[in-house]
This record gives C-alpha cells, sequence and structure tokens, in this order.
C-alpha cells in the first residue's frame, strides 16, 4: 500500500492508476508495472558525517535527470542540490526503474522520489524532536541541521541522528511540501554535472582505465542480414598482443591498444552467408506499403467516412514518407565488461540499466542477481541506447577471458551500420473540410512502417479512420525508438495535411486549428505560440515562410511555429526563427526543460532537413559524417522557448513532446515560402527543387 | 615500430614511446590517461578529439604523434589554472552550454584556439569557427552565447 499512498500523496497515480488523453478517449496505461520499493531508505542514504545519498535507477543522458531529482530531494530536505550526491544507474545499489527515456522520469519517478523525500523529513523531524526534547511544530531545518526555532543552540544533525543507520521509522503518507513553501522548484539552479564536463572530468564508458583491460574489436559483416560463416585469423593473430576470442558468429579481436585492436581486426578475412534485404532507399516506401497491405487493420475509427466524404466541400489526398534516421549520438555505444567470481559485471552507455542487466543475463544464461550494470555519464541515447547489443558483445567476450576487463567501443562506422533506427515510414491521408470552412467531415489515414501513436490530437472530426498494420518484422532494417517514436511520423503527416486543406480552403493556419481544437489547454497554447511569435496569420502561401504546427506526446502539448527562407535555385531550406509554445504541466526546472526544448528544435532541424540513413539492401552507405549529416552551428536558428504557466498539473517529461511538431512546422513554413508542399523526410535541397517543380505558375 | 617522441603537455614535458604514425587521441587517452579528450569519428569530421597544437586547434584522431614531436600539445585538462576555470570553460558552465557533455571538450578547445585570436569576433565569425565541431543534443545555441561572452570576459568587450 505503501506506494499508493506516496503517489496519493502527491496526486499522481502514474504507476497504478489510468490516466486518459486530452480527449478523454483512449485510456494509457503504463507499458509495464512497476515495482519501485515502498522503503524510503532505498531512495535515500544519510550518511555519518550527514551528506545526503540519493539512489536513481536514472541515468544522466544530458538531459538533466541528475539536477532535476536532485532538486526534489533537496526540496523537502531543505538542501542545496549540490549538496545532495546523486547515484544513478547502478544495479546493485539503485531501486529498480523503467529505462530512461520516453520522457518518464518527471512523470513516473519523480513522484515516487518526491514522496520518499518528504516522508524521509517526516521521519528526521520525529527522530529530532525526541532528541531536543521539543514538538515537531517548534523544530526547523536548513542544510542538514534541525533545531528549535525559539532557542536556535538547541540543534542536531542529519548525521547526528542517524549515524549512517538505516532510517527505521516509517510515517507511512506524507504528502509533499505545498508548491507555494517550495525554493528551489521552478527557480533556476546549477546544472550538478557541469564542472565535470566543461573539465574533461566526466567519466563515460570508453573512459574507464581498468588495469589490464583488453579493447574487442569485432568483425562485422558487410551488410545486415549476414552472419560470419568463416573467418582466415592467421595473419591477424600474428600481431603481437593479439588475442582472438570466438563465441559462434561473434569474433572479436582483443589487444591492450585500442587502435591496435582495430588495425589487427582489419587483417581477419571472413566469409559471411545469409541474405541481405532486396530492397533500397529509393524503393523502401512502395516496399513498406505493399508488405504492410495485408496485415492493415482499423485501428480507430469514428462515424461513417463515406458519408462525411460526400459533405465535403474541399478535400486533399497525400501521400507523406520519412526515411530511416540514426540516433547518431556524438558518443557511439560503449561498455565494459568483467567476469569474476561469478559475476558480470558492465559499465554501460545505456539508458536502461535494468534492461541491459536482464537481458546481458538472459544473453549469457545468468541470474539476474549475477549481473551487475553500472551507467556512466552517456554521451547521448535519444532512444538509441534503449537496448545494449554491445554490451551483450562486451560480456560475452568477458565470460571467455575471466578477471579482464573487456572494452567494446563501437567505432562511427559500427554505430551507424548496427543502430536501431527510426522507421522509415508513409502515411496516407485523405481529408475533407465542410463547406464553411469550419468542419474536418472525414479523415482517413493509412500508415505503413510505424503505429498510430499519437496520430490525433484534439481535433474535431465529424468522421474518421486510422489504419495501421499488424505485420511483425514489417522493416528490412533493424529500426528502434527514437525521441517521440511513431509520434513525430504522424504529426508531420498530420499537420501538413491541415496545413494543405487551409490553403486550399483559402484560410490561414491558426484560424482552421482554432475552429477545430476542443481542448482548452492547446487552444490556449496556440495563443500563447501565435502572440509570442507576434505574427498576423494570413491564408498561404504569403512568401514570409511562416509555418505552424501542433503536437503532442500523451499529456505534452507543444505549438511550434518556424520562419525558413528557401534558396529556390538550390532547394536550400534555411531556419531563421523557430518559436515553441510549450504545456508540460509543473516545470521543476526550467532553465532544464528549456535546454530539452532548444536541443529538440536544433535536432529536428537535422531530422526535417538532412538526416537519412542510405542504404542498397543490407548495406549501410553511410559511415560517417561526411554523409550523415547532422545540422551544424550555420543551420541554427533564433530560437524562442515560451512554456505556459500550468504550474497546478502534474509534470510531464520534456524529453519528447518538443520533438513532435518540428519538422511540420518547417514543411509548413516551406509551403508559405514557396507554395510548394514537401511531404518527404528530410526534405533535402532535391526534393526541395522536385516538390517546386510542381508548383502552378502565377 | 616504437619512436621516441617528445612534446609539451599541458605545459609538462613527457617523452611517448610509440610509433610515429599512432594518432594523438590514442597517445593521449591510451598512454597518457588523459581521457577528456573524446572520440566520435576518427575522421576529422566532428571535432569532439579538438586539441591545441601550438594554439592550432586540430582533431587529434587525425594528428599523429609525429606531427606533435616538439610541439606544445593543450588538451581540456590544462586549461584550468591553479584550479580556476579558464574563461571559457566558465562561460560553459555558467551557460549550461552543454548536455550529455560528450562534444564539450572539443567545443570548449575550438572556441580557445579561436578566442586567443579574435576575442572581439562577431555572432557569424563564432559560427564558422565553430562549423567543424558537432553537438547531437542541440546545446548550439548556448554554445555560441557562451564563447561570446568569454570573449567578452576575455577583454574582447565590442
Amino acid at each position: 500500500m505503501r506506494r499508493r499512498d506516496f503517489l496519493q500523496g502527491v496526486a499522481v497515480g502514474a504507476l497504478t492508476f489510468f490516466f486518459t488523453t486530452p480527449l478523454g478517449s483512449a485510456p494509457i496505461v503504463p507499458t509495464r508495472p512497476g515495482t519501485y520499493p515502498e522503503d524510503f531508505n532505498a531512495y535515500l542514504k544519510i550518511s555519518a558525517d550527514g551528506r545526503v545519498s540519493c539512489l536513481v535507477g536514472k541515468v544522466e543522458l544530458g538531459q538533466g535527470s541528475m539536477t532535476v531529482l536532485a532538486m526534489l530531494v533537496a526540496e523537502e530536505l531543505e538542501l542545496d542540490p549540490a549538496q545532495v550526491d546523486m547515484v544513478l544507474g547502478d544495479t546493485d545499489l539503485c531501486p529498480w526503474d523503467m529505462p530512461t527515456g520516453g520522457s518518464l522520469t518527471m512523470w513516473h519517478t519523480a513522484p515516487v522520489l518526491r514522496g520518499a523525500a518528504a516522508e524521509a523529513r517526516a521521519v528526521l523531524l520525529r527522530m529530532a524532536s525526541k532528541a531536543l526534547g521539543a514538538p515537531v511544530s517548534g523544530l526547523t531545518l536548513k542544510d542538514g541541521a534541525i533545531w528549535v526555532k525559539a532557542t536556535p543552540a538547541s540543534r542536531t544533525t542529519f548525521g547526528e541522528l542517524v549515524k549512517g543507520r538505516k532510517m527505521e521509522r516509517h510515517l507511512g503518507k506524507v504528502k509533499p511540501k505545498p508548491l507555494s513553501d517550495c525554493t528551489l522548484i521552478g527557480r533556476r539552479v546549477p546544472r550538478k554535472d557541469a564542472l565535470a564536463k566543461v573539465t574533461g572530468a566526466a567519466q563515460y564508458a570508453g573512459d574507464l582505465r581498468l588495469p589490464g583491460t583488453l579493447h574487442a574489436c569485432i568483425l562485422r559483416p558487410p551488410a545486415q542480414g549476414l552472419t560470419l560463416a568463416t573467418a582466415d585469423i592467421a595473419a591477424a593473430e600474428r600481431v603481437p598482443g593479439v588475442r582472438i576470442v570466438r563465441d559462434g558468429p561473434l569474433l572479436a579481436v582483443l589487444h591492450p591498444q585500442p587502435d591496435t585492436a582495430r588495425k589487427a581486426l582489419a587483417l581477419v578475412k571472413g566469409t559471411f552467408e545469409g541474405s541481405e534485404p532486396d530492397v533500397d532507399d529509393v524503393r523502401i516506401y512502395q516496399y513498406l506499403v505493399d508488405k504492410a497491405a495485408p496485415g492493415q487493420r482499423v485501428v480507430i475509427s469514428r462515424g461513417d467516412v463515406a458519408a462525411g466524404e460526400k459533405r465535403a466541400a474541399t478535400v486533399v489526398e497525400a501521400e507523406y514518407r520519412n526515411a530511416y534516421e540514426s540516433h547518431a549520438t556524438l558518443e557511439p555505444h560503449t561498455s565494459v565488461a568483467k567476469w569474476e567470481e561469478g559475476r558480470m559485471t558492465v559499465w554501460a552507455s545505456t539508458q536502461s540499466p535494468f534492461v541491459f542487466r536482464d537481458t546481458v543475463a538472459e544473453a549469457l544464461k545468468l541470474g539476474q542477481d549475477k549481473v551487475r550494470i553500472i551507467a556512466q555519464f552517456v554521451g547521448g541515447g535519444f532512444g538509441g541506447k534503449l537496448v545494449g547489443p554491445g554490451a551483450i558483445e562486451a560480456a560475452r567476450i568477458a565470460r571467455q577471458v575471466p578477471g579482464v576487463p573487456i572494452q567494446v567501443a563501437w567505432n562511427r562506422e559500427e554505430d551507424f551500420f548496427l543502430d536501431g533506427y527510426r522507421p522509415a515510414a508513409v502515411v496516407k491521408i485523405r481529408s475533407g473540410l465542410d463547406a464553411g470552412r469550419g468542419a474536418i467531415t472525414f479523415w482517413d489515414s493509412t500508415v505503413a512502417g510505424v503505429s498510430q501513436g499519437e496520430a490525433e490530437l484534439s481535433y474535431d472530426m465529424q468522421s474518421n479512420r486510422y489504419q495501421a498494420p499488424t505485420v511483425p518484422n514489417l522493416h528490412p532494417l533493424k529500426v528502434g525508438a527514437w525521441r517521440a517514436p511513431n509520434a513525430h511520423t504522424n504529426a508531420f503527416a498530420r499537420e501538413s495535411q491541415l496545413d494543405a486543406l487551409a490553403a486550399k480552403a483559402g484560410l490561414d493556419p491558426v484560424t482552421l486549428r482554432r475552429r477545430l481544437i476542443t481542448d482548452a489547454r492547446l487552444l490556449r497554447l496556440l495563443d500563447l505560440a501565435v502572440e509570442t511569435f507576434d505574427w498576423e496569420p494570413a491564408p498561404g502561401p504569403t512568401g514570409r515562410g511562416i509555418g505552424l504546427a501542433c503536437g503532442a506526446w500523451r499529456q505534452g502539448l507543444v505549438v511550434a511555429v518556424a520562419q525558413v527562407t528557401v534558396d529556390k535555385t538550390t532547394g536550400k531550406v534555411k531556419t531563421e526563427r523557430f518559436l515553441e509554445a510549450v504545456d508540460v504541466g509543473l516545470v521543476v526546472n526550467p532553465d532544464g526543460a528549456r535546454q530539452q526544448v532548444e536541443g529538440a528544435i536544433t535536432m529536428c532541424i537535422g531530422q526535417a532537413l538532412s538526416e537519412e540513413i542510405h542504404f542498397k539492401g543490407g548495406r549501410i552507405l553511410d559511415k560517417n559524417f561526411d554523409t550523415y549529416l547532422l545540422p551544424r552551428f550555420s543551420a541554427i536558428p533564433r530560437i524562442q522557448v515560451v512554456f505556459a504557466d500550468n504550474a497546478t498539473s502534474v509534470s510531464q517529461g520534456i524529453g519528447e513532446p518538443p520533438v513532435v511538431p518540428v519538422a511540420a512546422a518547417l514543411a509548413n513554413a516551406v509551403f508559405d515560402a514557396t507554395g510548394a508542399r514537401v511531404t518527404h523526410v528530410p526534405f533535402t535541397p532535391e526534393r526541395v527543387l522536385e516538390a517546386l517543380k510542381l508548383v502552378p505558375a502565377k | 615500430m616504437n619512436a621516441t617522441v617528445s612534446f609539451t603537455l599541458n605545459g609538462q614535458p613527457v617523452t611517448v614511446a610509440s610509433p610515429r604514425d599512432r594518432m594523438l587521441v590514442w597517445v593521449l587517452r591510451d598512454e597518457l590517461g588523459l581521457t577528456g579528450t573524446k572520440v566520435g569519428c576518427e575522421a576529422g569530421l566532428c571535432g569532439a578529439c579538438t586539441v591545441l597544437v601550438d594554439f592550432e586547434a586540430v582533431p587529434s584522431c587525425s594528428t599523429t604523434l609525429g606531427d606533435v614531436a616538439g610541439k606544445a600539445v593543450l588538451t581540456i585538462e590544462g586549461l584550468a589554472l591553479d584550479g580556476h576555470l579558464n574563461p571559457v570553460q566558465k562561460a560553459f558552465q555558467e551557460h549550461h552550454a552543454f548536455q550529455c557533455g560528450y562534444c564539450t571538450s572539443g567545443m570548449i578547445m575550438a572556441a580557445w584556439a579561436f578566442l586567443k585570436k579574435r576575442p572581439k569576433a562577431t555572432r557569424s565569425e563564432i559560427v564558422e569557427a565553430m562549423e567543424g565541431n558537432l553537438c547531437r543534443c542541440g546545446a548550439h545555441v548556448r554554445i555560441l552565447d557562451a564563447v561570446e561572452s568569454a570573449g567578452k570576459a576575455m577583454g574582447g568587450v565590442r
């Protein structure tokens, strides 16, 4: 019952209760039942010298979890966040948690941690009351000391009270401080990882220097779908210091020096078997549509679409596509594994310490208690490090060389080759507006490549139908979760389509949305965005190059406004200005949240304009940053971020929501600039030129 | 074949026995234990491994040990003096000009090399100077703000 108490205490039922969407329709069920420990001692330890340690199974990917979680503990215990030592992502020390992804940290973990800290505060006050012989109501606390308000000399400290032991007393349901008493929540606080990161001291998995480490470089097939058959290792074995480990199709060259291991690997001659997919980056879209077709099912349906179409005065039919996209974290996947005394320890670059633990255990047929994952600072995740094939590789090799730490650090080519990409997708939409231009009479959508996740937003539709495929293993390449999975694909299609409908009906994009939006929160956010951008919307194309799009991730809402210029001779799109208005409920750490929004906008400028995995069969043609193009400094616009004042509602995560509408806002801005509708992400200069050819001459 | 190569590292003389064509980033990280310099692409395309050689910013993944013989190499670890952060480090800290931090050492080194020469640089000159350094988290705006303010702190007030 105690977990429920925590949750009720902070009015959040993330784990045990259903949430409803703004539409009040489909309940959102947490993807996995939580088993957060009920004893607050699992999260908080007070040492004999009074230092407070906070243990959480999340990791620091750069998104600021270390800082914001410390803020919550510091708030309840009246500390400076600098006085809270964060221990993150160690499966032996930290309580179980979900992966660090899906914007779950603030939604799931934060209320649990805040409840634990509130209970710890109450327990400490009772202990102090007994020690000082004064009622709790007469006590005050700050910076790890507790004293009698009337006689401040009568004081004690957390360290003296707890003496480094577990706190045995429990109080059950304890309410966190009311927001009006909070001094940290809502304030800018210095990031706890700043000093380590600006001095180069921050340790990532590849920075471990365990004595005797061997660096393992693994033989890769030239194409996805192929596996190692035979290998000639004679030349590699002649390199002094080289050791070769083979475990089925896994062949690794080990050497004390990482670069020598890599050079020796190049001397291994392998033959490979299996078959490559017969598809490439051009044919992939028809491939997905054809393969998905027999398994298409209606997943959402309301009203009579055929009847709705008869009522439509303006109809638009379009097909929207997006390419495979890589996570391209600047730190490639890296793990160090050591097999010792029947236990496997893996220091990893991971978003999911507990998933890594369970999958390493499964791969090695070990009990979960025989595997320990210790997350290090992670050099970017974005969904790419939710799963850990590299950690499994390191563990399999380490198992064969007991006592020797084995580092597997993928190089850039491997990181592109082995990534689980954002899925390529095709979304077909046919939809119509009534003659009064105030109602969507029908909306008929079929998606292939992703699910229908977040396809709907709170737009009033008289009828709609969404089809999504049920075909397993639809993709010829490995795919995975990429920041706001499904949602950004579906938002691109939906918001582009709405924009096209508005333009065809002679309406500006804001007026149409105002007429359709049924959720007051989204409507307020739309107004906030338009007002902050200081823009008089007009029916497009206006030539000004301003585009708008809305998006949601669970209950987090975003309205994006982009301004671009388009070079009509080269097809190059330059983002000049980008604004997002964001409503994610209570913002605990405003600067941290702002960073996430700025980062999402920047990252998705790459998604929208340049990032695409090129492939032929199973061969991944992008091997480095010369062909796979991340946005560089010259591509960055002026960025504005504004948060809705929504301090009374539950904190939503912030990693995903700001990603969702970016590509759509940019596409709509390209239309406003040129009259050309770009429907294929990324809209590279070539695709923009193609779209420009379709613009009717005036 | 190992050669004996001497150079100055963060103000101290060092001598390394390693092949002359070994890339500096491996010498720094593997031989000398200075892991603040990161490996991102091994092709001079991302800037994560940027260090200064005789005050010029270079990618240490594409610079050999032989290239730095007799020269002065400065890495992120050598930037703070007597425990005081360098103005660029301080600006990155204050502006929160990073997220995951993996590109940060290279960003700071590139910015420092540039500002030493042009503390009064305009925003567009800073953009041009930083163009070779990739950041995946999207800290770009803050990085530009930090570099600009570090320039001012270094006396380059425009």
